[in-house]
């Protein structure tokens, strides 16, 4: 026990001594959660569009009008040449091009139907799907309002019409903040926790320390616990000031027990920081220690699903998800930020990551070797 | 009283043996060295002894424990100073004190008195709070091997301890060792310079992992007729076939 304690008290005095630790403690919460939530935007707005008008009558400029008129698309230009329109497309300088053929008014009042072109440039895959869609129910709208004015409806609508009305459950005005904001705040956490771990043996290993300490009667458990521990305070400390910097510059307060949260969070950094630890033990130089630990954040981050939905991943990828500890704390953060869970409700979470930090744990002090 | 006793110890990286089938024992209270030239096998024999590296095959005990079953128990009766300084340069004086003190089992009490005693001999009094970065390499070198001692070790390992220290400072961490042996501890030290060779009870000289020579100077001078230890040195390590690495 006092083995231990002597160990935490060099370790804490260690990481107060260093200021760069101390900076990222408070700067990396600030950055990451007031500058990226601004960039991370599942909303497109800002869709260029190129119209290619060879009819140039008066429904088509109302259809221009009515697609300008939103502020998902700006218009960068207004022609009756296809090449020229593609060719802004090709600069990149267009998102989407419309084509509306030559005759569309005639055809439209005197066929009753006509086929406009659409052209999207799928370079961005997000924005292309959402322009697509969102410039697809402007023109569904435009066909309504047509028939509405040609129409006079009788008392029985001949055509049947299915309304949906939408209530989003949890999230009300489907701000995505409060969906990023949460899931951002698992990122800082498990990348402090499991960089500044990572970093933490291996660098005694390249001053020499560690001999010194391998020498001493220490036992191998207390000599990880004492690396664990303090790393462990840092990863709640900066869940702390997260959380107040999301509250000031959100709004955004837990509808569920803040408790919750932090009980989740302290199992779950046990876990992070084992694996931290263990790759620490594993690698002989920080810089392998540091590219490792990169290499492992990126995946889980990539597939923890604060950027995409697990849902909609292939089967192996899901499966993959079960074994990450990132995933399961975005879905607990979320699920009591937002939907206000409590402990009972994310036990199994729960336990899994303990599971993990056992096991992770378990195999760093395994492979600490004091002799080799 | 044997504190060290070793017989055919071995240690192979793959097909590398860097240390083959070495015997030899160890009283206690005697000034050990341990000579051979750079890549002879000193250090990893010294590591093996102190349970930072597993022995390949053969037998050794130290402080009276088996190394292979009671390594930890070896590790409470030894201290080590290895070549590369290896105190915390972060912490300040008292702090690396007080960290291996407390590591060692020392208390509070025990842990300030020996501070006390230590920064005194060492006329550090006004230097116990600055860092240890601070500190030129000769002071480092001494308060490495005071802290290699503040728990009492019955033997204490050194590994090259005055390598690239100035000659004052090395008259200086000499009599710290005669003091140590003085007071009953068992000084197993390597060394390049040779009359610190002469300073020894006895005196091994490694060759190629093997142990070529042994015996007091005096000894090993009659018998290879040398006038001093560099001379005796010279002529077994040009035996050498390993290179300098």
């Amino acid at each position: 026990m006092r083995a231990l304690m002597i160990l935490l008290e060099k370790e804490f005095r260690q990481v107060f001594r260093n200021p760069a630790i101390l900076r990222m403690m408070f700067v990396m919460p600030a950055v990451q959660l007031l500058i990226m939530p601004l960039a991370a935007d599942y909303e497109v707005k800002n869709v260029k569009i190129c119209v290619v008008d060879y009819d140039h009558s008066s429904y088509s400029q109302k259809l221009i009008h009515k697609i300008t008129s939103t502020d998902y698309f700006t218009l960068v230009d207004y022609t009756d040449s296809y090449e020229k329109a593609i060719t802004y497309v090709e600069h990149d300088e267009a998102d989407l091009v419309l084509q509306i053929p030559y005759s569309f008014e005639a055809n439209l009042v005197r066929e009753d139907g006509v086929t406009l072109f659409l052209a999207i440039n799928a370079i961005n895959g997000v924005k292309a799907n959402l322009g697509g869609a969102y410039l697809r129910s402007i023109i569904s709208d435009f066909n309504n309002e047509m028939r509405l004015e040609w129409i006079q409806l009788p008392r029985q609508n001949p055509q049947p019409m299915i309304d949906i009305a939408s209530i989003n459950w949890f999230n009300p005005l489907m701000n995505y903040r409060y969906f990023m904001v949460p899931g951002i705040l698992v990122i800082l956490v498990t990348m402090v926790g499991a960089f500044l771990s990572a970093l933490n043996i291996v660098k005694e290993k390249e001053i020499g320390t560690i001999e010194q300490i391998n020498v001493t009667p220490i036992r191998k458990y207390q000599f990880i616990l004492g690396k664990l521990i303090p790393f462990w305070v840092l990863g709640l400390v900066i869940l702390t000031i997260g959380l107040l910097i999301s509250w000031i510059a959100y709004g955004i307060v837990p509808v569920g027990n803040v408790l919750t949260i932090y009980i989740f969070a302290g199992v779950y950094l046990i876990s992070i920081l084992g694996l931290g630890l263990l790759t620490s033990t594993l690698a002989h130089t920080q810089q392998q220690a540091m590219l490792l630990s990169f290499f492992m954040m990126m995946v889980f981050i990539l597939l923890g699903g604060l950027y995409t939905s697990i849902d909609s991943m292939p089967m192996w990828a899901q499966i993959f998800t079960k074994f990450n500890p990132v995933s399961y704390f975005i879905e607990v953060m979320r699920m009591v930020v937002l939907k206000g869970s409590s402990l009972y409700d994310i036990r199994t979470h729960l336990f899994k990551v303990l599971l993990f930090g056992l096991v992770l744990n378990g195999l760093a002090v395994w492979s600490y070797r004091k002799r080799n | 009283m044997n504190v060290i006793s070793v017989k055919d110890l071995t240690k192979r990286f793959g097909n590398f043996t860097a240390v083959d089938r070495i015997t030899f024992e160890v009283e206690q209270g005697e000034i050990f060295g341990f000579l051979g030239a750079n890549g002879a096998g000193k250090t990893t024999a010294m590591r093996m002894l102190c349970g930072l590296s597993m022995p390949t095959s053969g037998e050794a005990t130290v402080a009276g424990y088996d190394l292979y079953k009671h390594a930890e128990k070896i590790k409470k009766n030894i201290g080590y100073m290895s070549q590369k300084f290896s105190l915390y340069e972060d912490l300040t004086i008292r702090e690396n004190i007080r960290f291996y003190g407390g590591i060692y089992g020392l208390n509070d009490g025990s842990i300030k008195s020996k501070t006390d005693h230590l920064v005194a001999t060492l006329k550090l009094e006004d230097k116990v709070n600055t860092l240890v970065k601070s500190l030129p390499l000769g002071w480092k070198q001494k308060l490495s091997f005071s802290v290699a001692m503040i728990h009492d070790p019955k033997i204490v390992f050194l590994d090259e301890p005055t390598g690239g220290v100035d000659p004052i400072t090395r008259r200086e961490f000499w009599t710290m060792i005669f003091e140590a042996a003085h007071r009953g501890t068992t000084v197993f030290v390597t060394t390049h310079y040779m009359d610190e060779a002469e300073y020894c009870n006895r005196v091994s000289i490694m060759v190629d992992g093997q142990v070529e020579a042994l015996g007091s100077p005096e000894v090993l001078k009659t018998k290879y007729e040398a006038k001093d230890m560099g001379e005796v040195f010279l002529k077994l390590a040009r035996k050498a076939k390993r290179g300098d690495d």
